[in-house]
């Protein structure tokens, strides 16, 4: 079973190979070598989880080099429920771009495999270089894709985005050099072991590493004040590509999480950076939260409330307590297929908007990509009371309703929940401690007026949208478009429904993130595989 | 030797660090190459700097790093650097694209 740690990562590599060899215009059997490929990486990836969760994490050692000398895959809870995430919306989008965005340019369906690849690679390697050269992947990949389609604003927003990830890359090498060159290890199992002993050597240097290295991750996570590449890049995408990039920001949020509780959880060096994290991260949300109020375009609204769960996230990391966390990993997944779904709603309705009859001839590249001016929402209010809704308006209305209240964290969706775990977790111990409840109250109330503020913002949207544009022709929508939504909504009530396991799941997942012992054991005692004697008759020909 | 080598990633890292900053996008990209020179000599440097020391194994020579230099980062350094240009060429695309489209070539596509 551990072999199949390495599927996630090879499956789509070998997918992408084959596309760039097939010709342009044999499109659809691209898209359906992309569809098989995506369902496998979803069973895969639910094979995979399911198996760590009764079996403990799982070590693949490719090219079979012993554990320091080579590198390591390893797949535990966490690692294992974001493979599942990544696949499923990465299914989601595909399914959505099938319908017209894989027209828009070249090469989509083999970028799309190859920042699957970069994705899960990501999500899997137990080596910081290793880590380095998932994300150049998954950054090279996702260049492509935000460059697809072209045009004047998408390559104008690709010079900050990329300019702003080679500037992340060289930082993220200067972090895990510094490493390097004071522990002389960049297995992060063995890196855990060596800093928990009782005194480490040159700790400062390991503190100032680690603190490089968070940089580069918190730019990739979006924290404020180093996430104004966000919004511009993930408007100008085209939807399907926007759409797989809310796991994106949630890629540097996973190396947090992972090498925080490995160097950090405990020993000598516990507790580095904590404040930090807990300070930028509320400060993130609050800030994208306004970001939220201060836009009127859906698609910008979407990007700004990706920005308000990663800055969630991070602060949850840095409250230290691992029932926090394991709360915060149960809100990661709902509300990244929340803005995954909202990003792709966002381009139905502006199509809509954009009075487009025909999905045919629907502009790639619509003019109200710019900044709308301020209008009046009274002038144009035409009032619809007594005109039947069509079926395809009120998938829209309700989509949207749906998609706005996940983002905002409305009961029973299971946003909610995970915001309510995160908040009783950090309340309850507090009510001694002095500090720790001035921190649990900041935590508390930065968290709930994000919501508020977020469900303001997504209101007003909605009411210009669906309550006040009459006068238009219902919106024509493909199924390929509206399946995944619908998908995606639903996978949020299952949630809902099933939020026992999945709690469970995800708190059992932060406590052996916090525990950390499972993990080194399980990479550290990873035995070469030896190779088996050769038959009789085929040893080595005497020369 | 640390010293020279030093100064010198103090220097490419300063000057990179300036050029990113500047508005042109030919700014952006030379500066953007000189930090990752200055990266690169700092990931080749952070195995200690030794002399007529490679890393490929001498019979009767203790394998320890008295007697090799650390070959770890030099391999490091070789993904950074393979790396590191495939990305600065990416750029430099996406930069004349931006400059034959916007018809600028200051970074945010207009002229302030």
């Amino acid at each position: 079973m551990p072999h199949l740690a390495v599927a996630p990562v090879l499956l789509p590599m070998l997918c992408a190979g084959v596309m760039i060899l097939l010709a342009e215009h044999r499109r659809p059997l691209k898209l359906v070598i992309g569809a098989a490929s995506t369902l496998l990486g979803v069973l895969i990836s639910l094979a995979l989880l399911l198996w760590v969760d009764s079996h403990g994490p799982a070590t693949y050692l490719v090219g079979n080099w012993p554990v320091p000398f080579g590198i390591a895959l390893a797949v535990d809870r966490l690692s294992a429920s974001m493979l599942l995430l990544t696949w499923v919306l990465g299914g989601a989008a595909l399914l959505f771009g099938s319908a017209r965005w894989h027209r828009a340019g070249v090469y989509f369906p083999a970028l799309f495999q190859l920042q699957l690849m970069g994705l899960s690679g990501a999500f899997l390697t137990a080596d910081i270089f290793n880590l380095f050269v998932f994300f150049e992947i998954l950054l090279a990949a996702s260049y492509g894709l935000l460059l697809h389609g072209s045009g004047e604003s998408r390559v104008r927003a690709s010079v900050r985005y990329v300019a702003m990830n080679v500037v992340a890359s060289s930082v993220f090498l200067i972090g895990v050099s510094t490493i390097y060159g004071v522990t002389g290890t960049l297995n992060m199992a063995e890196l855990a072991a060596r800093l928990s002993g009782p005194s480490v050597a040159n700790r400062h240097l390991i503190d100032a590493g680690a603190a490089v290295l968070a940089v580069a991750f918190l730019i990739k996570a979006a924290a404020w004040p180093l996430n104004f590449w966000l919004t511009p890049a993930y408007r100008a995408a085209t939807p399907p590509a926007a759409a797989i990039f809310a796991v994106l920001t949630k890629v540097g949020v996973y190396a947090l999480v992972r090498l925080w509780n490995l160097l950090f959880a405990d020993g000598p060096l516990a507790g580095f950076g904590a404040d930090g994290l807990f300070a930028f991260g509320l400060g993130t949300a609050l800030l994208a939260a306004f970001g939220m109020l201060a836009s009127h375009r859906i698609d910008v609204q979407v990007s700004w409330s990706v920005i308000v769960s990663a800055g969630t996230l991070v602060a949850a990391l840095g409250t230290r307590e691992e029932v926090v966390l394991g709360g915060a990993l149960f809100y990661l997944v709902p509300s990244t297929v929340a803005s995954c779904a909202a990003f792709l709603l966002a381009d139905l309705i502006e199509r809509w908007e954009a009075g487009a009859t025909v999905v045919e001839d629907a502009p790639f590249l619509t003019a109200k990509l710019e900044e709308a001016d301020d209008v009046n929402l009274d002038d144009d209010a035409a009032p619809l009371v007594g005109r039947p809704i069509p079926a395809s308006t009120a998938l829209l209305g309700f989509a949207y309703l749906g998609c706005a209240l996940l983002i905002a964290g409305f009961p029973p969706l299971p946003t909610f929940l995970g915001k309510a775990a995160m908040l009783s977790a950090a309340i309850g111990p507090a009510a001694q401690d002095r500090v720790a409840g001035t921190r649990a109250a900041i935590f508390a109330s930065v968290v709930l007026c994000c919501g508020l503020l977020a469900l303001i913002a997504l209101m007003r949207s909605g009411i210009r949208t669906f309550w006040s544009g009459g006068g238009r022709q219902p919106p024509v929508i493909r199924a390929a478009e509206a399946v995944p939504i619908v998908a995606l909504l639903g996978l949020c009530s299952v949630l809902t429904v099933a939020a026992g396991p999945t709690m469970r799941l995800a708190h059992t997942a932060a406590r052996s993130l916090h525990d950390r012992q499972e993990y080194i054991e399980a990479v550290l005692r990873a035995n070469v595989t030896t190779s088996p004697a050769p038959p009789k008759g085929l040893e080595q020909a005497p020369r | 030797m640390e010293v020279v080598l030093a100064i010198a990633i103090g220097l490419l890292t300063g000057s990179g660090v300036w050029l990113v900053l500047r508005p042109r996008t030919f700014q952006l990209v030379i500066g953007l190459s000189l930090l990752s020179y200055a990266v690169n000599l700092f990931v080749f440097s952070i195995g200690s700097l030794a002399i007529d020391k490679e890393p490929i194994l001498v019979d009767g020579v203790t394998p320890n790093l008295t007697n090799y230099t650390d070959p770890v980062p030099q391999a490091l350094v070789l993904t950074a650097i393979v790396i590191g240009f495939a990305m600065t060429a990416l750029l430099l695309v996406v930069a004349l694209a931006s400059r034959g489209m916007t018809g600028t070539d200051h970074v945010d596509g207009t002229e302030p």
